[in-house]
């Protein structure tokens, strides 16, 4: 910690995973608006990025309220397979024999690829409601599985200190209970926490694709307002542009997810956690 | 010989057989008295640590007693400081905290433990360090945060896995001579698991000796408990005397049998 290896090499390290990066999208978006004007693309096969960004703001009220219907659908399902995951991970942790009965049908949720159930989902829910628990099906098992591996990852050592100081002499059931969750508090929670910010960031994007998958099944039932919706009718109606403006929103929308994710895994990681060192040390 | 007073703990023809079938320990004798440095000395797997983990009741004997002459109480965890090979230092918490733990499970709040945390802190010599996290520590320093943990509850009796195995010889010379401060200055007695000849006739008052397949103390050396210890004594003609009877005893205990 004393040791304060060149803070401008760190700090030109930085700056070039910012330019490089930036450097290429802009050469990329450079190269395509070339090649479509001197070309004369139709914007009903290619438009260029210009005129992409012309519509995103032409359409922005329609855009934005589709935009707001979809991230709402996304971050409602991302926490309810929080919760969900968490508390279900939590229950597993403690008892055997409801983990043995209940992990399974976990696993077998999240093998079967979600785009065949939301048909089904559709039939038996309303509309909005079945999207919304597309989104929270696959976003729930990375959460759960994580969750998991990160409680059972407790270093044996520690639990045997919990053994030598915490457990009390008499053992009656109530006091074992307690003496679990003591240890869950103290010792599994702070070291499943990385695991688990892991399974959220993945749970995250999953969240978002959820989300369009689901819409998109919807949509083509005939209602739906979401970006996924716009997508497809826009598609329909052979309105190119505005098809990528929907897109455009959607990856900066998972972008966005992603940075706030991560930032809220550095925040909480940073002083003690390995994956959260830098350059120093 | 003048009687002598009861044994702090006694361990009384303990044998430890492991689930799958593994003798670990078979009929071991052991008095710990009070005020005592006891190495267990052996190689590697003779059941040294199992033992250990009997007195602390972290493993129950399959034959044979551990007993507390002395104490009144039937649970004795308030008596015993645990130090594991590892630090076994909790990443997420700071070295505070990290002391604080044993007092936190008995139900101390951070402010009542404030003082006695600072004090073993002082103890090890880490007391500008209570906020550090244990990444940002050296080895020897992480073992001597989980060295305070151990003496935060105020132990009677002090068990030690190997606790300086993984350090440098360096760091482990000036733990050694830290732990024989402490000891001086807490009057607990301590129960030390090495395989190092060097160390345990440094440190110990008496060394007892185990060897493997199974597990049993095959001699028990007196060593000179008043003696200063420091530098002196490293490079006195004592104490490579003192080594060389340990060794030599060692060796013709266990040189028969695959190693």
């Amino acid at each position: 910690m004393t040791t304060f290896s060149p803070i401008s090499a760190a700090r030109q390290g930085t700056l070039l995973r910012l330019i490089l990066p930036l450097a290429v999208f802009i050469a990329a978006i450079g190269v395509w608006e070339m090649y479509v004007r001197r070309h004369a693309v139709p914007p009903y096969i290619l438009p260029a990025p210009s005129l992409v960004a012309q519509t995103l703001v032409a359409d922005w009220p329609l855009l934005s309220a589709s935009l707001f219907v979809t991230l709402k659908t996304t971050l409602l399902g991302l926490g309810l397979a929080v919760a969900g995951g968490v508390a279900l991970a939590v229950l597993l942790s403690l008892s055997r024999v409801v983990e043995y009965s209940l992990y399974p049908f976990a696993v077998v949720l999240q093998v079967t690829p979600i785009i065949a159930i939301a048909p089904l989902l559709l039939i038996y829910m309303p509309q909005d409601i079945a999207v919304l628990a597309c989104a929270w099906l696959v976003a729930f098992f990375p959460v759960l599985s994580n969750t998991m591996l990160g409680l059972q990852s407790v270093d044996r050592n520690l639990l045997e200190l919990f053994q030598l100081y915490g457990v009390p002499p008499t053992q009656t059931p109530i006091a074992r209970l307690g003496s679990r969750l003591k240890a869950l508090w103290l010792l599994r929670a702070p070291a499943a926490l990385p695991a688990f910010l892991a399974g959220l960031r993945i749970a995250g994007g999953l969240s978002l694709i959820g989300a369009v998958v689901a819409e998109m099944a919807a949509g083509s039932a005939g209602a739906g307002a979401g970006l996924a919706y716009r997508i497809l009718e826009s598609q329909y109606r052979l309105n190119i542009p505005r098809l990528f403006a929907a897109l455009v929103l959607l990856a900066v929308a998972g972008i966005v997810l992603f940075l706030l994710l991560s930032a809220l895994t550095h925040a909480l990681l940073r002083r003690w956690h390995e994956s959260a060192l830098t350059l120093e040390a | 010989m003048t009687e002598p007073a009861p044994p702090l703990v006694s361990l009384q023809r303990v044998t430890k057989v492991f689930a799958n079938g593994v003798t670990a320990l078979a009929g071991l004798d052991l008095d710990i008295r009070a005020g005592e440095f006891i190495s267990l000395l052996g190689p590697s797997g003779c059941g040294k640590s199992t033992a250990l983990r009997i007195v602390a009741g972290l493993a129950k004997p399959t034959q044979g007693r551990v007993t507390w002459p002395t104490a009144s109480s039937l649970d004795h965890r308030d008596d015993i400081g645990f130090v594991f090979q590892e630090p076994t230092l909790m990443p997420w918490a700071n070295v505070a905290d990290n002391v604080w733990l044993p007092l936190r499970l008995r139900g101390l709040s951070k402010r009542d433990a404030q003082g006695r945390i600072a004090k073993c802190l002082a103890l090890v010599g880490l007391e500008a360090f209570a906020d550090a996290y244990p990444r940002e520590l050296s080895g020897g320093m992480k073992m001597r945060v989980s060295i305070a943990r151990a003496l935060s509850v105020k132990p009677k009796l002090l068990l030690m896995d190997e606790p300086f195995a993984a350090l440098d010889e360096i760091t482990r010379f000036r733990l050694n001579d830290d732990l024989l401060r402490l000891q001086r200055e807490l009057g607990c007695t301590i129960v030390f698991v090495t395989h190092s000849v060097f160390e345990s006739a440094y440190l110990s008052s008496r060394i007892a000796i185990m060897t493997p397949r199974p597990g049993c103390i095959a001699a028990e050396i007196k060593a000179d408990a008043t003696g200063e210890r420091g530098l002196n004594f490293r490079t006195s003609p004592r104490y490579a005397a003192l080594c060389q009877e340990v060794s030599r005893l060692l060796i013709s205990l266990t040189s028969d049998g695959p190693v």
